[in-house]
Parts: C-alpha cells; structure tokens; sequence
C-alpha cells in the first residue's frame, strides 16, 4: 500500500474514529486495557450475539496510533465471528512482529501497520486494542 | 557548560530527559571502566593489593556522600541500589514496627510512584492511613497547608524535595522545623533534587532520606539511604547473609554487624559505587549552587520561547527548576513525544510514574523536557522550532 494513502487511513481513523463513545446498554462484555508504558488507556466493550461481533466501542485516552486502530478493528470486526476473529489477530500479530507470511486480505485495512514495528515503542500501542479484544473473547467463552 | 565531557552529546541528540536519567562524564565512565580493568576484586576482604584499593575506594565514597548530604556520621550513609530501594527500606525495615494502626503518614498526590506505593501497601498490612497535604494553587506544598492536616496521630510526613512532573521545590528545611516541633518523622525523597540542588540532612532535620545515582551523572543500580544514627539503627536489614554478620552458629547463635554493612549484604554494586563517588567529585567542582542558578535561567528561557509556539500549554511555569512539562492541543503527549524524536530531541511523555498528580494538573498525560547543566539555549530553540512545525505531525510519525 503506498504511504501515504496509509497515512490518509489512518489519520481519518485518528481524527473520526468509529464507535467512539461507550454504551450503558446491556448486553455488552467491558474491558480496559493500558499501555505497559503507562501512556494509553482505552475502555473496550463488545456485543455478542451467536458468536458474532454485533458491536464493539471504545473510549479512552489513546495515541494516534492506537486510537486509528482500535477503529479500524472495530470495522473489521463486527459482524465476524469470534473464531474468525481469532485468525484475524494471529495474522495481526504475525503481521505486526514481521515473524512470518500472514494473510494481507484478511486483514484488509489494517494493513496500513505493516511497517509499525520500525518503531518498536509503537508496536504496543498497535496491537493494545487486540488485548482488549483478547480479554473479551477470553470472557465470553467464560460465561458460556 | 561541561559538554565536552559527556559523549553521550557527539551523538547529535538533543536531550532533555534529565528527570529519567542523566548522561555520564568521561571521569564517571572511567572510574567504571578502571574498576574492571585496574583492581577488579571485592570489598571487605582486603587479603592483596588491589582488594585494599577496592576496599578504600568504596569507604572514601561513603565519606564523600556524608560530605555531600552534610550528613554528621559516616555510619549513617548505607549504599542501595537506588531512591526506590532506599524507601522501602525504611517502609519495611522500620516504619513496619514503629507505626501502628490508625497512625498518619502525610503525603502528596504529585510524588512518585515509590514514594506513594510502599506507604499505600503499608497501610494495607498494618492499617496505617495515609492522607495527602493539599497543594495550593500552583500545586506546592505550604506549611499552612501541612498544619491543617497534622493530627495527634501524624507519625510522619514522606515528600519528594523536588517533584518529578511539577518540578517544585519544597521548603525542607521549614518543614523539617515543623517535624521537630511536633515530633513526626521526615522522610525525603531527594531522587530529582540530589544532582541539582544542596541538601544539608542535618540542618533539616531529615529522618530518613534517600536518592539514586544515575539521575546526578552516576551509573544507574546505585543509590544512598541515609538515616539518622539513632533511626537507622533501629531499622530491621531487608536482606541477611555475607558482609552483614559478624558470625553465625549451628546452634542459631549469630550476631549482625554494626550499621552501616548489617544493612548491605551481600556483594554490592562496587562499579556502582565507585563511579556515583566520581559523580559527587565532579558535581562538586561545578558546585550545585550554579547548576541550580543555570537550570532556573533555562527554565525561564524556555518558558519565555514556549509561549511563542501556537496552541501550547505549559503546566508548570512558575515552579523553580529545571522541569517543564507540556502539551500541545489536541496532540497526544506520546505523539508529541515521537515527532520531537525526530528532530533528535528526547523528551519523556506520560504520568511520569506520578500517576495521581493528573488529580492536581486535571491532565493525566504531558510531555515533559527536563534540563541538565549540560543543556543550552540552543537546543531549547531547536525544540521551539521543531514545536512550530506542529502541523506535519503526521506526516512524521505517520
């Protein structure tokens, strides 16, 4: 993808991210989740329904990094199920450590972090809205 | 001043994160490097030549840090790894026994974490309470405000000399009067004010007071605990086993060293030592006083320079050091941060493990730039500069 379409993506994920605010209505699975760096802290909440994403929101204090993806995640997410969303995040993460071929059209628009791991300090803030979506699944599948 | 010594400086890096750490003088690095190149060998054992230098090395170090604290005894200076071991070294070793439950430990919402976290789980074990002195409006500690809140039960009160966001001094020695007065312990967490301004323990009635090396030019897992005699024997060793024992039976028939090696067992950090010994040599030939006088004057032209960048905000523009911390509208610090750094400039952004001062600044994320003798006016123009190109932000760190 050319840098600065990136860029583009990214910066209007930043600036106008989806599902910003949170919900009082029930239903929904809550989490926070903070950069080990003490910067980043971020309120997840996830609706399931079947054992699909029917919404996800967030609210929190976040870098331009993280904010962007934590939006573009929630766009990939709902409507996937939590199995689907699983080889999401592996490919993510795979994507994310440069460890080894992952899948370009799962992930779709978050490939716009594909270069993110040349600044390490920022790999974390790229993949803090997946540990939230980690804990999510990992209580859902608690409460089953 | 002084940048010929620091190497550190020929990397072209403009660096402004004194608060974390310092960078090292050659003399520092060096006195590193001769111990394990000239006389590598322990302390305390003194059966050849090069364990004798070691041995005196390490004991002229104590006297130079008794000197440089104004401390009365030189048995009264232990060596720790840093300010955080130093004060849970007094939370665990001592004021575990000497508090009781519902006794009072005054401190403030802007110290650090270590300053804030031992008396937090102290209290969770021993049902001590621990309150904040309200700060007044620029977020300060004043002795008014410290006398609203001494109740019959106030023990102690624990403060950073100087804070490690807000950057303000507090008046020690006022406070330490008032301690005295009242019969309270002090104890002072000296980490951001040790390289920067003089401190003289005995004249403020400090109890207890600890600080690290690597934030004043020395390497970093060394740092001082001073106690006053009569406390600091009283205080029960974290650690037992080598140096600190002057000999143990099968029986359990044992007897401990006097202070200060019954509080450092084990083999220290003697690197560590020697080169925070070479760190208060060459602070003192600069002399605090104008390192004090230089921060402040870089201070002031930084905040005077700031306010021409647009939509900045500075926290902290009247506290007296070299401590500013900052953010630009709707720019988040750690963003801030990241676009700075490429410009070589290295600031820290963040709560700066002050996690709670957010409830004084009503901001839980700031970027901070924190001077050094070795810092000039230049380089705080290269920062202004590189602030008033706020708008490509994103297309840096993008």
């Amino acid at each position: 993808m050319d840098e600065k379409l990136k860029r583009d993506i990214i910066l209007d994920n930043y600036q106008n991210p989806m599902n910003r605010g949170l919900t009082d209505s029930n239903g929904y699975i809550k989490v926070n989740t903070r950069n080990s760096s003490c910067v980043d802290n971020v309120d997840v909440m996830a609706k399931l329904k079947d054992g699909v994403f029917i919404d996800i929101r967030f609210d929190g204090e976040a870098c331009a990094i993280s904010t962007s993806a934590t939006s573009i995640m929630i766009k990939t997410l709902i409507g996937k199920t939590i199995a689907e969303t699983e080889k999401i995040i592996d490919n993510y993460e795979k994507m994310i450590n440069e460890e080894e071929e992952y899948d370009k059209d799962l992930l779709g628009e978050l490939c716009v972090y594909d270069t993110v791991s040349k600044q390490p300090s920022r790999k974390k803030c790229a993949t803090l809205p997946f540990e939230s979506i980690k804990k999510i699944i990992a209580l859902a599948k608690d409460t089953k | 001043m002084n940048r010929e010594d620091f190497s550190m400086l020929e990397n072209n890096i403009i660096y402004f994160d004194n608060g974390a750490t310092t960078l090292k003088p050659k003399p520092v690095v060096n006195a590193v490097i001769d111990y394990y190149t000239k006389y590598t060998a322990n302390a305390h054992r003194g059966d050849y030549n090069i364990s004798q230098i070691v041995d005196s090395k390490y004991e002229e170090v104590r006297d130079e840090v008794k000197d440089f604290i104004k401390a009365s005894r030189r048995d009264e200076i232990v060596f720790t790894k840093g300010t955080t071991e130093s004060i849970n070294t007094v939370v665990f070793g001592f004021m575990n026994t000497y508090l009781q439950e519902k006794d009072e430990v005054l401190i403030t919402k802007s110290e650090h974490a270590s300053n804030i976290l031992p008396w937090l789980e102290l209290a969770k074990r021993k049902g001590i309470v621990v309150k904040f002195i309200p700060l007044n409006e620029n977020h300060e500690v004043t002795i008014d405000n410290i006398e609203k809140v001494i109740t019959s039960k106030t023990k102690v009160i624990s403060l950073a000399h100087v804070t490690n966001v807000v950057g303000d001094i507090r008046p020690i020695e006022e406070i330490g009067k008032l301690c005295k007065d009242k019969n309270i312990l002090f104890v002072v967490d000296a980490a951001q004010s040790i390289g920067h301004l003089p401190i003289d323990v005995v004249k403020c009635n400090i109890s207890f007071l600890g600080f690290s090396a690597h934030k004043m030019l020395g390497p970093t897992g060394i740092g001082v605990l001073y106690g006053k005699y009569e406390l600091l024997n009283k205080l029960s060793p974290i650690e037992y086993g080598g140096g600190m024992n002057s000999y143990f039976e099968s029986s359990g028939e044992l007897e401990y060293k006097d202070l200060p090696e019954r509080l450092e067992a084990g083999t220290q950090n003697i690197a560590g030592v020697l080169g925070m010994g070479e760190a208060i040599k060459y602070l003192k030939k600069i002399g605090l006083d104008n390192i004090h006088k230089y921060e402040v004057e870089l201070k002031k032209y930084a905040v005077t320079r700031l306010k021409e960048v647009p939509n900045i905000k500075i926290y902290n523009a009247n506290s007296n050091s070299g401590i500013i911390v900052f953010n630009i509208n709707k720019i988040f610090s750690q963003d801030l941060a990241a676009f700075l750094n490429h410009f070589n400039i290295c600031v820290r952004a963040g709560n700066h493990c002050a996690k709670i001062v957010k409830e004084e600044i009503n901001v839980s994320n700031t970027c901070r730039a924190s001077f050094y003798f070795y810092n000039t006016k230049e380089e705080i123009d290269a920062l202004v500069d590189a602030l008033k190109k706020q708008d490509k932000i994103f297309d840096i760190i993008l």
